[in-house]
């Protein structure tokens, strides 16, 4: 078996080493071939990638690694793979045409050791050790596209906690976060810092929180909503919670909710009413001739 | 009780509010002969205001915050009012998160607007060489 397979190796790796370009080019059709590609990446990127996969398999091999190893030890061959689904997951291309492209190189790689093979018993061992080469790449390539996708979705997902949660200046020394979305514990930390630190640089007196967008209240986002509002006090100012709509208010009550120490309003208006009421009141009672 | 003891912590008297801030951390001891000799400045000056500035600190835990309550608490039998400025926003996040509230203790962004609260502000011309006018509470 040793024997053999070491006849099985010396066999591909020359067939490799003398019919890289055919190989290649081969492996390119292939996978032009494939109605999923749709033409996400162009012919002249897939024979790059081929040249540069057919290449490393070849130093691979040479290494004298055993077969299994070669794709997971070999640093050129492993970072070739990687990057060959890295570029497919950022495309769109399906998992399955990932993995699949990746495979199809092991009929591109069959058919030239079949055109310089006569023996059949030849063939066997040939295509084993093929197969066992490859079917790691595929692996790998599949576990690759995984991680691309969930460092995309990890990238949009903050990106959608900064976007979503922006503090305005609504008038002088009034600051306002218009919430959307759900409140998580997450969430509520970016909000809270994001506030205080705008409550600090403008020196604001009064925060509006405005949770229109706010699908559902339940007993934890009121819990995160309380924090929020005990540390603007903290520092100093006063918080207005507005756009509870009906359903909320309903809900707020029937859960119990106490949110009695906490000035809310219905609308984004009447809280900015209430806020600039409020800054007036801290203007004029206390300096009447400060009209900046 | 000869020369101050609260741990190097200066009290400044302005009008008859008392202006002091804390700029570490508070030990026990510090702590105790600061509220001793706050409390005896407040009662010997006959202060009616009390400014504490904590724009430096970058920790709080509960010891100061009880610490802080506590000067509120005694402030107020003594017939002034405690205004505690400038708490750093991740000081107040900490706190909420610990679950501290710093019940019945006034807050103020920082030092200017709670003098302004204690009704002393800054007039737009300077009269006199003066900075601030004070205009008593009524």
């Amino acid at each position: 078996m040793g024997s053999a397979e070491a006849a099985a190796r010396e066999r591909v790796t020359s067939v490799l080493r003398e019919e890289a370009d055919e190989i290649s080019d081969r492996w390119v059709q292939l996978q032009l071939a494939q109605p999923s590609l749709d033409g996400e990446v162009s012919e002249a990127e897939l024979g790059e990638e081929a040249d540069a996969l057919v290449s490393a398999l070849l130093s691979g091999l040479d290494l004298g690694l055993p077969v299994e190893r070669v794709v997971t030890s070999h640093e050129e061959m492993h970072r070739t793979v990687s990057e060959i689904s890295m570029r497919r997951a950022r495309r769109g291309v399906s998992p399955t045409a990932t993995s699949l492209a990746v495979l199809s190189l092991k009929e591109a790689l069959l058919e030239a050791v079949q055109r310089r093979t006569r023996e059949g018993d030849d063939l066997f061992p040939s295509a084993v050790l093929i197969n066992r080469l490859l079917d790691s790449a595929g692996a790998l390539s599949f576990e690759t596209y995984v991680e691309g996708r969930e460092e995309i979705i990890r990238r949009q997902s903050q990106q959608l906690l900064e976007v979503s949660t922006p503090v305005v200046r609504l008038w002088r020394q009034v600051l306002a976060v218009p919430l959307i979305g759900t409140l998580d514990t997450a969430r509520t930390q970016v909000v809270m810092e994001n506030l205080l630190q705008a409550i600090q640089e403008h020196e604001a007196l009064v925060a509006i929180i405005d949770i229109t967008g706010v699908p559902t209240v339940d007993t934890a986002v009121a819990q995160h909503l309380m924090h929020t509002v005990n540390a603007v006090r903290l520092m100093g100012a006063d918080c207005v919670i507005s756009g509870i709509r009906p359903p909320i208010a309903q809900t707020i009550a029937q859960l119990g909710i106490d949110l009695s120490t906490i000035l809310t309003r219905a609308t984004l208006a009447d809280a900015l009413g209430e806020a600039v009421k409020l800054t007036d009141a801290a203007v004029s009672d206390h300096a009447p001739l400060d009209k900046r | 009780m000869s020369a101050p003891a609260s741990g190097g912590v200066p009290i400044l008297r302005l009008g008859d509010v008392l202006v002091t801030g804390l700029l570490n951390e508070l030990d026990d001891t510090t702590a105790v002969a600061f509220t001793e000799e706050l409390t005896n400045r407040i009662s010997s000056d006959g202060a009616r205001g009390v400014l504490i500035d904590i724009s430096r600190l970058e920790i709080v835990d509960s010891f100061v915050a009880r610490t802080l309550m506590e000067l509120t608490t005694m402030a107020r039998l003594l017939g002034a009012r405690v205004i505690v400025a400038g708490m750093r926003p991740p000081v107040a996040i900490t706190l909420v998160e610990l679950g501290i509230q710093l019940t019945g203790v006034e807050t103020a962004l920082n030092a200017e607007q709670a003098m302004a609260a204690m009704g002393w502000h800054q007039s737009l011309q300077p009269s006199g060489g003066g900075l601030g006018e004070f205009r008593p509470e009524h």
